[in-house]
């Protein structure tokens, strides 16, 4: 019966046999084909690689468009010969098959060793030895201790006795922590004989999903899910071996399902240079098209030889002689878009994500782990970004949590941590004694109510472990002599709250000891051990926002604790409990705590046998579990009692209100998108200065729209409406990418929460004005929370915003993995490295251990990455502009016969050896502005946002350029050669001599134009820029001073040498090369306030100088921060003054320039309101008096600043340090 | 400590050039720079300028056409390409002496030399004297590889075919005619004659070239070009070797002789001359123009205005922008420029 039931199975679930032993009828047993257990991540056989790797990279258009030129120069009489291009683009091809052959080498490595790997398989009886990549599915696997699982095994049998085993995933998800698995429960003892069925659903990516149902020879059925099933790739932990069946192997399971790649990001430079490619092909085509034309126009007229191939073709051939000698300007020109600047490019990103991987400031000594670059295609995109997406916990704050206070039946309570006292307990309120009865359920909750594990290793070293007795003499020991037992202790949960939750249970005296066989235990404040038998999870999730235990305690009795957000519990327990504790809760919310409502509820025997049936049933199904399981949670998590609520703290991240203001100084929006509650979000935002107090907050959530007592659709709408006017309307018009300058009067703050977002988005009427009302209010806002968001809630916020008007770029940072989708949405996605695992870190494209280290990444290297690549591909198209225009203009003094300008050695090595290096070393090494100072300056980046640099203007500015400096080498040399008798022994030069001085002055010109921009001359930029004109010199020496024995024509002997031989040639080679810098350097001399003010910022952070007498150099900085700490929370920026003085030394002279950076705190106390009213322009005035003296490299500075209100300060600095400071 | 090994493994390296800390100039172009750089390229090129233009302007040309489109030109008899070896006679008058070395230049217009297929139809290995591409030319050389016969051509292709096969003899008149004696030699780069082609070695020359055809438009073979001198002859021939290097432009010379007659070395003396031209090359089917240029030449070659006025007028823009740029500067100020 069993066996029929089988074959009308779904297609969507597969029939494992396990051990592959058929059940009763034989006859009906069709083994069932599955993919056998082999990983296969490369991507090419040695056979298939050459074919498979070719048509890959000539996908890509640049490379197609080279082939086609290639084949044009092969087919057709061409100009040129077709080595001129296709070498290079051999060169390229060639370079690129061996980077992805080695990547696919390593990959064919990495499989094998995961494919070779022996594994014990049961069969037939015998333990078996094999390959890992020849388990089939049915297979019955061993598996002892710290070995990798092969393949998605259940688990049939553990060696632990209480049928559990334990994993852990740090591989898969990055969770270190230990996962219990199950065994299938009723589990025959006997493998051998074991004679069962699997039924499962097919293979699907979700690492924490698994439906399956297990039949048993028995005729009983048991019910599978994530618990029994044990992941490929997770090792398992703390058992001595397992056995296990194989239901998912080789590409099949889950973590293959995993590791498919994602989908291409593409940078808006690309876009850009897509856009410019295009322009480029149109000048490319017009000019062959003109000379094709002029061509045939000329040769009409009678020409000087009658040459019989030329002319006096048939007519119907004509057209096809056209045709070749357009594709033949097509080849002469093409050097107009050079593969080498694909390459080029390449190697800029490639190498240029180095410099992040390697920055030392984004080195974290607590994780040991620096930054991460999972692309290097999106480096330029970080100098772009104009929208920053943030998750809250773990990014804006530490997801380091801290219990604060609790509050039970609507009393606070605070622990005091370091007041050594019997009664751990504080009220602050007078509380009518007693009731300690209410204080002890809520810390027995605080202690059931979780996931948490005990870590055992440490125990078991300690010597403390075995017996729970010891165990509990040792945590009492160690409890009295320090307060914070819990690193000792060893907690591991999924979640840092329910750790903060537990540790603070064990402040107040109950001790969660750990789990043994199904049942939790818990030492009380008498050190008694109570012992509960855990009979249901009701597991956390993010829609329910709760989670729940089912426990009997020893007395027999069955409750549940229920904890979860208080607006998920609110409604399930009685409502007179609530008002109580609701205010506590709202105003721990408000001062940025993350609260917690805990309840419980006795269950009747009766009343549990249902809850039992309903709940079990509901896991059995194999169909809708999930929506099942709900209605049961749902149903049973009702009508409860509050016992109290929680407040935990979660401190905001090193820096995060500096890094939040910086990316707000540089132009950006900062939206918090958080699934928090919004008072906790809202305070935190405060705390990041994000609001401000002059912040005003739009708020649409459920509460506002429920404010009115209307129809929630008709309020939105109002508000909404209402909102747009005051923000968008009545706003004074705020310029592009300016923000904020101090407190301007229009600065918004729009808070959100998602019930409205979705309403915003799927109203069914007018939604698309909803939402681009939505939208314009929010982007005329400084600042948006988005609070209570589902994970796919925030995808949703990044892509409206990103495919808004004028798509600006975004950026999505977070730690956990409900950041992943909005981090795979975004433009650019951040992953930290945080404590919710590795999942946003793997989905990531940069990962970055710490909040703070966004600031340097976005306003150090993005910007600078922009500059450079921006730069590079500018000056690509220029410096090719140049090179093809006199070629270009040349035929129209050759009669249009696409002769020629330059010799094919001139012609192939432009891009690839003359002009190559010094560009790729720019845009590797430049800093037009240093670091210090971006960092410094955040408005910095406002220069280049929005592209700045790769707009239609700087385009036409450099194609200009490019135009005015080819028509004057061509012309230069053109009215030179109006008497070709350039040497002082009458001879005369010719074509060959005409083009290599044009090219002279080409190579000449274009790399000084380079040497012009250069900002930041390392030694490798002399290098690569002298050494490239030193060996365009050499090579064209060499090239012309010998026959060539492979060359048929040795047009280009002696002509360099005779060229130099010639004044006449060096001074129209000066001539023209000065003559063509001499607008850039104008340009650079008149844009000259730009290059003070950075130069000036350069200037006060290092200062060298050297001294006549007595000669050492040094370096000294100078920074004062004047801080004005304070206690309490600090709600408001700081604002920053500067003020410089310079002065000159007469003995010594050197110029100092001091800036001195005074970080006010504006601040309003909650208790004493009062404003300081130092400002920023009564500061400004008074300069300081100053000395300075310099003898025996010991300097003093005195620093007199003099304020208004009459407080004189006066600092002494010796050298680097702060000798003394006095206040008057 | 394998925790220190660790961490020394994951932290990057701290060296200058991975924390973009590499020791650098920094410079920037200020006005303090400048406007003294300006003002002292603007002074240096209007010293080169001057001194171009003055020596341009020192050089003497002389440039006579003698195409014969005019009727009224001797050589009109000749332009119509119909009478077989035609002379006509260029008479021009000197006033005052013709200083320095005189270089005889003839001159073609409208003639493109730099045509693709003209360049590129010829055989460098023949003219580097290979004797096995005696015998199978280049295809390149395609119409001129082999006569109708299939006989090879030697030299081949459209550039050694249309040689220019004009000559010239200069006399003066004063009692009668004086020939002045022109000096081939000398007018071909010095590495086309001594490396570039070489004339097989075989004695006589004319032995190499059994069984190869002249080009179909010369009059002679390659191996007579100049029977009087032996280091003149073949691929040697120095007139050969100055057409086989392309012109630039469709507007060009060639260095045809120098007059370095003992009676002539420092230059000619005033009278009245007559150059005596063998007119064979026929130009006007094209439109084309013949001339020649009787020139002298100084340290920056023949004669040539643009180079200085283009000098001098650069080195004023220099000298006027630095001015420009100093009242901009003095006006307002810009504090940091010490």
């Amino acid at each position: 019966t069993l066996c029929s039931h089988m074959r009308t199975l779904r297609v969507d679930s597969r029939t494992i046999y396990v051990g592959h032993r058929p059940c009763h009828d034989p006859e009906a047993f069709i083994p069932p084909k599955f993919c056998d257990n082999r990983i296969v991540s490369s991507k090419y056989t040695v056979w298939n690689f050459l074919p498979k790797n070719l048509f890959e990279q000539f996908r890509r258009i640049a490379n197609f468009y080279f082939l086609i030129i290639f084949l044009v120069q092969v087919i057709v009489d061409t100009p040129t010969s077709p080595v001129t291009s296709g070498l290079p683009l051999f060169f390229v091809i060639t370079v690129t098959a061996i980077k992805q052959g080695y990547e696919d080498w390593l990959r064919h490595k990495a499989d094998n060793e995961v494919n070779k790997y022996l594994v014990t398989v049961l069969e037939d009886g015998q333990r078996m030895r094999k390959e890992s990549e020849k388990i089939k599915v049915g297979d019955v696997v061993e598996v002892v201790e710290d070995e990798t699982f092969p393949c998605d095994l259940v688990l049939l049998r553990s060696s632990r006795e209480d049928e559990t085993c334990f994993v852990t995933t740090a591989s898969l998800d990055g969770e270190s922590n230990h996962k219990t698995h199950y065994t299938v429960p009723d589990m025959e003892q006997d493998l051998l004989s074991l004679n069962a069925t699997i039924e499962c659903e097919q293979p699907q990516p979700d690492l924490y999903k698994f439906v399956g149902r297990m039949h048993m020879y028995r005729n009983n059925q048991e019910s599978l899910g994530p618990e029994n099933l044990l992941l490929k790739g997770a090792t398992l932990k703390n058992t001595e071996k397992i056995y296990g069946v194989a239901v998912y192997s080789g590409m099949e399971t889950k973590m293959a399902l995993n590791y498919q790649g994602k989908s291409q990001k593409r940078s808006a430079v690309e876009k850009s240079i897509n856009a410019f490619l295009l322009v480029y092909l149109c000048i490319l085509v017009s000019k062959a098209l003109v000379c094709t034309t002029l061509k045939y126009v000329w040769q009409s007229q009678p020409v000087f030889f009658s040459v019989p191939t030329e002319i006096g073709l048939k007519y119907n051939l004509m057209y096809l002689k056209m045709f070749t000698d357009f594709l033949s300007f097509m080849v002469l020109f093409n050097f107009i878009i050079p593969v080498s600047m694909y390459v080029t490019v390449e190697m800029q990103k490639f190498l240029g994500s180095f410099f992040i991987s390697w920055d030392k400031d984004f080195f974290d000594p607590e994780i040991q782990e620096g930054a991460l670059v999972n692309t290097s295609d999106l480096n330029e995109e970080l100098g772009q970004v104009e929208y920053v997406f943030t998750d809250k916990t773990g990014t804006l704050t530490q997801n380091n949590m801290e219990f604060i206070e609790c509050c039970i039946d609507g009393r606070q309570f605070v622990f005091h941590c370091c007041i050594p006292s019997l009664v751990l307990l504080v009220s602050v309120n007078p509380s009518p004694c007693g009731d300690n009865e209410k204080e002890e359920l809520f810390l027995r909750a605080l202690c059931l109510c979780h996931t948490v594990q005990v870590k055992e290793p440490a125990g078991r070293e300690d010597g403390l472990g075995g017996a729970p007795g010891d165990q509990v003499d040792g945590v009492l020991g160690q409890d009295g002599a320090k307060c914070h037992p819990a690193e000792l202790r060893g907690f591991i949960a999924s979640s840092p709250d329910e750790v903060a939750l537990v540790i603070g249970a064990m402040k107040y005296g109950f001790t969660f000891l750990g789990m043994e066989s199904n049942s939790m235990k818990v030492m009380n404040r008498n050190n008694e051990v109570e012992t509960y038998q855990l009979l249901h999870v009701l597991n956390f999730d993010p829609v329910r926002r709760r989670m729940s235990v089912i426990v009997r305690s020893k007395s027999g009795d069955t409750m549940l604790f229920c904890k979860g957000a208080d607006s998920s519990i609110f409604p399930r327990v009685r409502q007179h409990e609530v008002e109580r504790i609701r205010m506590h809760v709202e105003r721990n919310a408000t001062e940025g705590y993350r609260t917690l409502c805990v309840a419980y509820k006795l269950l009747k025997p009766e009343e549990y046998a249902l809850v039992d049936t309903e709940l079990r049933e509901a896991r059995l199904s194999l169909q809708d579990r999930e929506d099942k399981l709900l209605k049961v949670y749902n149903q049973v998590e009702d009508n409860m009692s509050l016992i109290g609520a929680t407040a935990v703290e979660d401190r905001l991240q090193e820096e995060a209100a500096e890094t939040m203001e910086a990316l707000q100084g540089a132009g950006m929006r900062v939206w918090v998108l958080t699934g928090d509650k919004m008072e906790t979000a809202k305070s935190t935002c405060y705390a990041c200065r994000l609001f401000q107090r002059g912040t005003e907050l739009l708020e649409l959530t459920v509460r506002t729209l429920e404010d009115g007592g209307r129809n929630r659709e008709d309020r939105l709408h109002e508000l909404l409406l209402d909102y747009h006017k005051r923000a968008v309307q009545d706003a004074p018009p705020v310029k592009a990418g300016v923000t904020r300058s101090g407190q301007s009067p229009g600065d918004y703050g729009f808070i959100i929460d998602g019930a409205t977002l979705s309403l915003v988005l799927n109203s069914s009427t007018d939604s698309d004005c909803y939402k681009t009302l939505f939208l314009k209010i929010c982007q005329n806002c400084t600042s948006v929370l988005c609070c209570r968001m589902a994970p796919l809630q925030k995808a949703q916020i990044v892509k409206l915003v990103k495919c808004s008007k004028g798509s600006p770029i975004t950026l999505s940072i977070g730690d956990g993995a409900n950041d992943v989708s909005m981090i795979l949405e975004a433009h650019v996605g951040i992953g930290i490295k945080g404590k919710e695992g590795r999942q946003a870190v793997r989905n990531s494209d940069y990962a970055i251990p710490k909040l703070k280290h966004l600031k340097k990444l976005l306003l150090a290297h993005g910007h600078l990455y922009y500059v450079r690549i921006a730069h590079l591909v500018q000056y690509f198209f220029y410096k090719n502009l140049c090179f093809i225009l006199p070629q270009f203009l040349y035929q129209f003094f050759c009669g249009y016969s696409q002769q020629p300008l330059y010799d094919a050695a001139y012609l192939t090595m432009y891009n690839i050896c003359f002009t190559s290096m010094p560009i790729l070393a720019y845009s590797l090494v430049e800093q037009h502005i240093c670091m210090e100072a971006l960092l410094e300056n955040a408005a910095l980046y406002r220069d280049v946002a929005k592209n700045a640099m790769l707009r239609w203007g700087p385009f036409s500015y450099w194609t200009l350029l490019g135009v005015y400096q080819g028509l004057l080498f061509f012309f230069g040399v053109r009215f030179l050669f109006g008497n070709p008798a350039l040497q002082d022994n009458g001879q005369v030069f010719g074509n060959w001599s005409y083009g290599t001085i044009v090219f002279t002055v080409l190579v000449f010109t274009v790399t000084l134009k380079l040497a012009l921009d250069t900002r930041y001359w390392t030694w490798v930029n002399h290098f690569v820029i002298w050494g490239s004109l030193a060996f365009y010199t050499f090579f064209s020496f060499f090239w012309g001073g010998i026959i060539w024995p492979f060359l048929r024509q040795q047009r280009l002997y002696f002509v360099f040498a005779n060229m130099l031989s010639s004044v006449a040639a060096w001074l129209v080679i000066i001539l023209l090369i000065i003559l063509s810098l001499l607008p850039e350097i104008l340009l650079q001399v008149l844009r000259k306030p730009r290059g003070t003010h950075s130069r000036q910022v350069l200037h006060t952070h290092t200062h060298t100088h050297t001294d006549r007498y007595y000669p050492h150099k040094h370096t000294h900085t100078h920074r004062h921060t004047h801080t004005h700490t304070h206690t309490h929370r600090q709600v408001l920026p700081p604002q920053t003054h500067r003020h410089t003085d310079t002065h000159t030394d007469r003995y010594y002279p050197h110029t100092h320039t001091h800036t001195h950076t005074h970080r006010q705190v504006p601040h309003t106390d909650r208790y004493y309101p009062h404003t300081h009213t130092q400002t920023g322009t009564t500061h400004r005035q008074v300069l300081p008096p100053h000395t300075h003296t310099d003898r025996y490299h010991t300097h003093t500075h005195t620093h007199t600043h003099t304020h208004t209100d009459g407080h004189r300060q006066v600092i002494i600095l010796a050298n680097k340090s702060l000798v003394k400071r006095t206040s008057l | 400590m394998p925790k220190k090994e660790l961490e020394t493994a994951n932290r990057p390296d701290n060296t200058a050039f991975t924390q973009q800390r590499l020791p650098a100039w920094q410079p920037i172009l200020s006005a303090g720079i400048v406007i003294p750089g300006f003002v002292l390229i603007g002074l240096a090129f209007i010293g080169i300028g001057v001194a171009l233009f003055l020596t341009s302007r020192n050089i003497t040309v002389l440039e006579m056409d003698y195409t014969g489109v005019e009727t009224t030109s001797d050589c009109y008899k000749c332009s119509a390409g119909t009478l077989p070896n035609c002379v006509c006679n260029l008479y021009f008058t000197l006033n005052e002496t013709f200083p320095g070395t005189v270089y005889f230049y003839y001159g073609l217009s409208n003639y493109f030399q730099s045509y693709r297929k003209f360049g590129a139809s010829r055989d460098d290995n023949q003219l580097s004297g290979d004797t096995y591409y005696f015998t199978s030319p280049l295809a390149v050389c395609t119409p001129y590889q082999y006569d109708v016969n299939n006989n090879p051509i030697v030299p081949c292709g459209i550039s050694a075919n249309s040689m220019f096969n004009d000559t010239f003899n200069l006399y003066q008149l004063v009692n009668g005619s004086k020939t002045v004696p022109l000096d081939g030699r000398g007018i071909a780069w010095w590495s086309d004659y001594n490396i570039k082609f070489r004339n097989p070695t075989s004695d006589p020359l004319r032995n190499a070239f059994n069984g190869t055809v002249k080009p179909p438009f010369w009059s002679k073979p390659v191996f007579e070009l100049d029977l009087t001198d032996k280091s003149n002859n073949g691929f040697l021939n120095q007139d050969f070797l100055v057409w086989m290097r392309r012109a630039a432009l469709p507007n060009f010379r060639k260095l045809y002789r120098r007059i370095t007659g003992p009676d002539y070395a420092s230059g000619l003396p005033p009278g009245n001359y007559t150059i005596e031209i063998a007119y064979n090359y026929p130009v006007m089917s094209f439109n084309g123009r013949k001339k020649v240029v009787l020139s002298n030449v100084s340290w920056m070659g023949g004669k040539n205005d643009f180079l200085g006025v283009a000098y001098l007028v650069v080195g004023s823009l220099c000298i006027v922008m630095s001015m420009v740029m100093l009242i901009v500067y003095a006006k307002f100020k810009f504090p940091d420029d010490v």
